[in-house]
């Protein structure tokens, strides 16, 4: 296979192994969270406004890290410096 | 796939080049600003004129804004308002008409949300010069100890690029995934994602309007707490300590 190939191998390989990874951590995050603000509500509902806002904050930012995986994925599937190195070589 | 709203050059003259996140942009603050001139004529200012339903809607959305801001900064929501509630209601604008077939939200582009980002990385220490002063905010870098300044610094950096970076992501992700839905499964599922589109846009402005209101707050507050060691703000002897946690 010529570089051209392995780059575009690689690239694909390595955008499906990142949101695979990337999305466990989050995804258990935002479960845990997500039970701990249940939990909090359940016991004090009076206070469900002030938890929620609280919740949806940190779910935003537990959130972002998966989303940083899927940037870096679709720059390597869309914008790869890389292949278009190697167009613009070959 | 046109991933990057940037290189799509709408018009240029030389070296000037005018690009689609520019147009959208402008489209939106031209439509933000029309709204306003429309709403701000014919205000009724005292209790007992005839309310149009626009004041009555804006009224009311501001108030509701001006009092998570309030909730959020724990004091006096004035300072923050106009700034916080002027990137809201950007973004949540930008958000809402991205369901407009042919329009690119602005905030799919990493160029406008950096822009935000950074606006909110100016603010800060602005609000907390005007709060502290300048030695009396600067002191704060070096809060507990001096060995925490690059840290500090580290902090202002990585918090306002996960800002531009959690806005663009999410807006553009979007946007990106009902596009590839469009191809797959033209029928029906797209509109459930637009549906969630929808949602994720308003919690995002909501996010990002939250956040902003708390560096800001936090930048003009921490000396209140920490920078006086027994002194005025030190509790007398005697009192109960303060329970912790928000």
């Amino acid at each position: 296979m010529d570089s051209s190939t392995w780059i575009a191998t690689i690239s694909m390989v390595t955008a499906g192994i990142t949101m695979a990874i990337g999305v466990l951590g989050p995804a258990y995050a935002q479960g845990k969270a997500i039970s701990e603000g249940l939990k909090a509500i359940a016991q004090q509902p009076d206070e469900a406004a002030n938890i929620t806002r609280t919740l949806f904050v940190g779910l935003a930012m537990i959130e972002s890290l998966a989303i940083y995986c899927l940037v870096v994925s679709l720059i390597l599937v869309f914008a790869n410096p890389f292949w278009t190195h190697a167009l613009g070589k070959s | 796939m046109d991933l990057n709203l940037d290189e799509r050059v709408v018009w240029h003259y030389q070296a000037l080049r005018i690009n689609a996140t520019l147009v959208y942009t402008w489209v939106e603050m031209g439509l933000i600003s029309l709204l306003s001139v429309a709403v701000s004529r014919g205000l009724s200012r005292t209790p007992t004129a005839p309310l149009t339903w626009a004041q009555n809607f804006w009224e009311s959305l501001l108030s509701i804004i001006r009092k998570q801001v309030e909730q959020i900064a724990g004091e006096d929501p004035d300072p923050y308002f106009p700034f916080v509630c002027t990137l809201f209601l950007f973004i949540s604008l930008a958000n809402l008409l991205s369901l407009l077939p042919g329009f690119h939200p602005p905030t799919a582009s990493l160029s406008t949300t950096a822009a935000l980002a950074v606006a909110v990385l100016l603010a800060t220490p602005l609000y907390g010069i005007q709060r502290q002063g300048l030695l009396g905010y600067m002191k704060h870098y070096l809060q507990p100890t001096p060995f925490m300044l690059p840290f500090h610094l580290l902090a202002e950096v990585t918090r306002t690029v996960a800002l531009s970076v959690r806005l663009f992501g999410n807006a553009m992700s979007g946007t990106l995934i009902v596009g590839l839905l469009l191809s797959l499964v033209p029928f029906f599922v797209p509109i459930l994602m637009q549906l969630l589109e929808l949602l994720i846009g308003q919690v995002q402005a909501y996010i990002f309007a939250v956040l902003a209101t708390v560096y800001l707050a936090s930048a003009a507050r921490v000396q209140n707490h920490h920078g006086v060691p027994g002194g005025a703000n030190a509790p007398p002897p005697g009192t109960p300590p303060l329970k912790g946690g928000l």
